[in-house]
């Protein structure tokens, strides 16, 4: 080979592993945190590439999802072995492959190595963690290791940075070096079949099927290629694989099963020699503190008190950050009302621009505290077991132990809970817990039931003063949407996402202390592809909101009243009650602005929908405003009846106002049976757009967003139609 | 044939066999439950299922219905 001119080709570099082997140390410390994040297209599997230089070349460093096998059962699945045959358009053929194992598990590890071996590529061989494998007493001979399989094996402790360069130096010798050779584990009946199965595809007019396929269209039973990779001839590459299976079980290599036999016996065979298991595994520190934490009443309560913990922290601790945000906001907004005169640009930057900004950072503190908890609690080793622990109680709705934290974060709020639920890696399952999350009783329908309950439940107490009325209200409110996600996940599992019940076959990895670097590294991901790539379209949505409520109407009467108003506030001598009066024309001036604009005439259009529901046009332009986030109503309610901007729902002016609402017939709006309509009608709706957009975000479709909001606002009308119903004939 | 699920915690089994050609049945020899390879019983979750085992070298979690895959040749617990 030629030497490297000084512009040398950049190299593609392919990580691969299983999950837990601290692949994404490893990627973090190849590459520094700066990693371009994105989906493959028409799958969920997130795209992760980072740069990284290794001498004079540079490097595209690919991160594959965790995985114990090649052998694909699932589109999602395939992508990884179409990225490592260069199928993948816009990456390429990876130069190198860099295969991660966890030193102290060598022999499952290698499994996937032997896999990687199959597609003939430049390929280095990783031993992570091997401190870990050390203290358990395991002895590894490298050299041996590397001379046995042709290829150069690097040991590292990537969470402390110990051998990083050498896989760099390893990585440049790769490529220069090519292939290393193939290990020719199957017997030769079955790479017989592999070239009967290559005449025959080309005899169908295939092109070339690369050799690595061959063998999954034979091993995989039932697999992805199988049922998807030849068009036209389903039906006769079917029955030609049934009798070529057959003919290797007669030969005595029945597939699946003779793929894990020899490609185990080929792992041991390999070690034979080079590594020492232990003959008694020592008891280590790790699995002292497992019997605690799987323990039948110990595991239990410290699970409870973490996720106690977890819940209190982005419910509680992020409130003082996300009001800050709020403040941060409305000085903002304050700035720009000094420096500008009233008008529809002032608006637009205060109540779209500002606004929608403020839309999407206030949920940065939940975001950011949730992804500390998750990126801790797996990075430690935890999450596999809370996933155990709480699995039996999940596969009553068809779910499995993994969709539990999301669920649960979700009753915080959805966003950040969809975006847990990449640790599910079932497609179905990931799906079903996606689509029932936003059903939980986020934050931001507090503010909804807070201002029906002070206005309509009465305060009674039963029990002596122990029990409230409007706290059981409240409390049935937020258990409401749970106790509904149970048939609807049922349902979705029955129908939608049916199938086999996909394996809940886990490795518990051992513990360990958290990598503080990953964890920063992980939280600054997942805020940062947020922001960029939910948080313009939350912005966008805020942006139609707004227009949609300013426009069309003529503004100048309102913004002269507020330039006076204002005039009026920084003037010591103003005479207060002018300025009450002005502020009550204003308030007056702005709901019938509200009511004419496109966000009125389409509350006005839709009241036949919602008055079997109990509702005037007033309270159905309330819920379109407050499409972006369920709490505008309150602010919106605010401001049609006239009492300006609403800050709070204890607001006893909105309350009186409510309460005394009337149709034009002079009878009350709202009554107890309106209120708890409403209420439920919040408690089931998709009135979220950022939920919906991070639905699409995480599904990479816009299918499932729609499908959210549909089904979800079907669910809300018919729950709030019946509620109001028996309310009224109850009373 | 014994299954895994009937192995009770601190039994150790040698595996016989994963019966099937399932999604369930590859993950289970993908993860080293093959023939002749010994496995332990370590505990089972406090809700019941699934159970953990230790496996060449590492703990897996495994329902009783995947267990249930697993046929086994029960051996006498090492003393």
């Amino acid at each position: 080979m030629s030497s490297s001119a000084p512009t040398a080709m950049p190299l593609t570099v392919a990580l691969i592993g299983n999950p837990n082997t601290g692949k994404s140390t490893l990627f973090n410390a190849l590459s520094g945190s700066a990693a371009l994040t994105g989906n493959y297209p028409g799958v969920t599997v997130e795209k992760k590439i980072g740069k990284m230089r290794c001498g004079d070349r540079v490097v595209q460093l690919v991160d594959l999802p965790g995985t114990y096998s090649l052998s694909p059962r699932t589109l999602d699945e395939m992508v990884t072995v179409d990225l490592l045959l260069g199928r993948i358009a816009d990456i390429g053929r990876p130069d190198v492959v860099v295969c991660i194992v966890d030193a102290s598990n060598l022999e499952r590890n290698l499994y996937l190595v032997s896999q990687v071996l199959d597609l003939g590529l430049p390929a280095v061989l990783v031993l992570n963690m091997s401190d870990v494998a050390k203290s358990r007493g395991i002895v590894i001979d490298a050299g041996e290791l590397s001379r046995r399989l042709g290829l150069a094996v690097v040991m590292t402790a990537a969470h402390r940075h110990d051998g990083i360069d050498s896989v760099r130096e390893a990585i440049l010798a790769a490529a220069a070096a090519g292939p290393p050779p193939r290990p020719e584990i199957f017997p030769p009946v079955f790479r017989e079949e592999c070239g009967r199965l290559a005449a025959q595809l080309a005899e169908w007019g295939r092109p070339a099927t690369p050799d690595y396929l061959l063998g999954r269209l034979l091993l995989d039973v039932g697999g992805y290629l199988e049922t998807h990779a030849v068009n036209g001839k389903a039906r006769e590459l079917q029955h030609y694989l049934e009798t070529a299976r057959g003919r290797l079980g007669a030969a005595g290599c029945k597939p699946p099963a003779v793929e894990a036999r020899v490609r185990y016996a080929w792992a041991r065979a390999l070690l034979q020699g080079v590594a020492a298991r232990p003959t008694v595994r020592p008891a280590t520190f790790s699995d002292k503190v497992d019997r605690q934490l799987t323990h039948r009443f110990t595991g239990l309560v410290l699970f409870a008190a973490l996720m106690l913990v977890m819940f209190q922290a982005i419910s509680t601790w992020a409130e003082p950050l996300m009001e800050a945000c709020k403040a941060v906001q409305a000085s903002a907004g304050g700035v720009v009302a000094g420096l500008m005169p009233a008008g529809p640009l002032r608006s637009l930057l205060i109540d779209g621009v500002i606004g929608g900004v403020g839309s999407v950072l206030v949920f940065l503190p939940q975001i950011v505290i949730l992804f500390l908890f998750i990126a801790l609690l797996e990075d430690c080793g935890y999450m596999a077991r809370a996933a155990f622990l709480m699995d039996k109680l999940m596969t009553h709705v068809g779910l499995s132990g993994k969709s539990f934290v999301p669920l649960m974060s979700s009753f915080a709020c959805a966003i950040p809970g969809i975006m847990a639920t990449r640790v599910i890696e079932n497609r179905r399952d990931r799906m079903t817990t996606i689509l029932v999350a936003p059903l939980m009783s986020c934050s931001a329908r507090q503010p909804v039931y807070v201002l029906m309950i002070l206005a309509f439940i009465p305060a009674t107490s039963y029990l002596g003063g122990w029990v409230g009325l409007q706290a059981l209200v409240l409390f049935g409110m937020t258990c409401l949407g749970a106790v509904v996600a149970v048939p609807i996940a049922w349902v979705l599992k029955k129908t939608l996402f049916r199938g086999e019940t996909p394996p809940f076959v886990m490795e518990l990895p051992s513990y360990k202390w958290p990598s503080p670097r990953l964890v920063f590294t992980r939280v600054y991901h997942q805020a940062k592809s947020f922001v960029v790539r939910a948080g313009t379209l939350i912005f966008a949505t805020s942006i139609v909101v707004w227009a949609a409520s300013y426009f069309p109407g003529d503004h100048a009467a309102a913004d002269r009243l507020q330039t006076q108003i204002t005039a009026s506030e920084l003037d010591p001598f103003a005479d207060a009650t002018e300025r009450e009066r002005l502020i009550v024309r204003c308030n007056q001036l702005q709901s019938e602005l509200l009511e004419h604009s496109l966000l009125g005439r389409f509350g006005h259009l839709i009241e036949p929908a919602v008055r079997p529901l109990g509702w005037d046009w007033k309270i159905g332009v309330g819920v379109i405003a407050s499409f972006p986030a369920r709490e505008v109503i309150v602010g919106t309610l605010g401001t049609i009846y006239s009492l300006g901007g609403v800050e709070s729902a204890d607001d006893a002016g909105l309350q009186d106002a409510v309460r005394s609402a009337t149709w034009p017939d002079g009878h009350k709006v709202f009554s107890l049976p309106v209120a708890l309509s409403i209420m439920v009608f919040f408690a089931l709706c998709a009135q979220c757009a950022s939920t919906l957009m991070i639905i699409r975000r995480e599904t990479n479709s816009w299918r499932w967003p729609l499908f959210t909001f549909s089904y979800m606002t079907a669910l809300a009308y018919a729950a709030a139609f019946a509620t109001y119903r028996l309310a009224i004939w109850l009373s | 044939m014994p299954t895994l699920d009937t192995l009770k915690p601190g039994e150790s089994a040698c595996i016989a066999e994963v019966v099937g050609h399932d999604a369930v049945a590859v993950r289970l020899m993908e993860m080293g439950l093959i023939e002749g390879e010994t496995i332990e019983h370590l505990g089972a979750a406090p809700l019941g299922d699934p159970a953990e085992y230790l496996v060449c070298g590492y703990r897996l979690s495994l329902r009783a219905s995947e267990a249930r895959r697993v046929q086994i040749l029960k051996v006498p617990a090492a003393s």
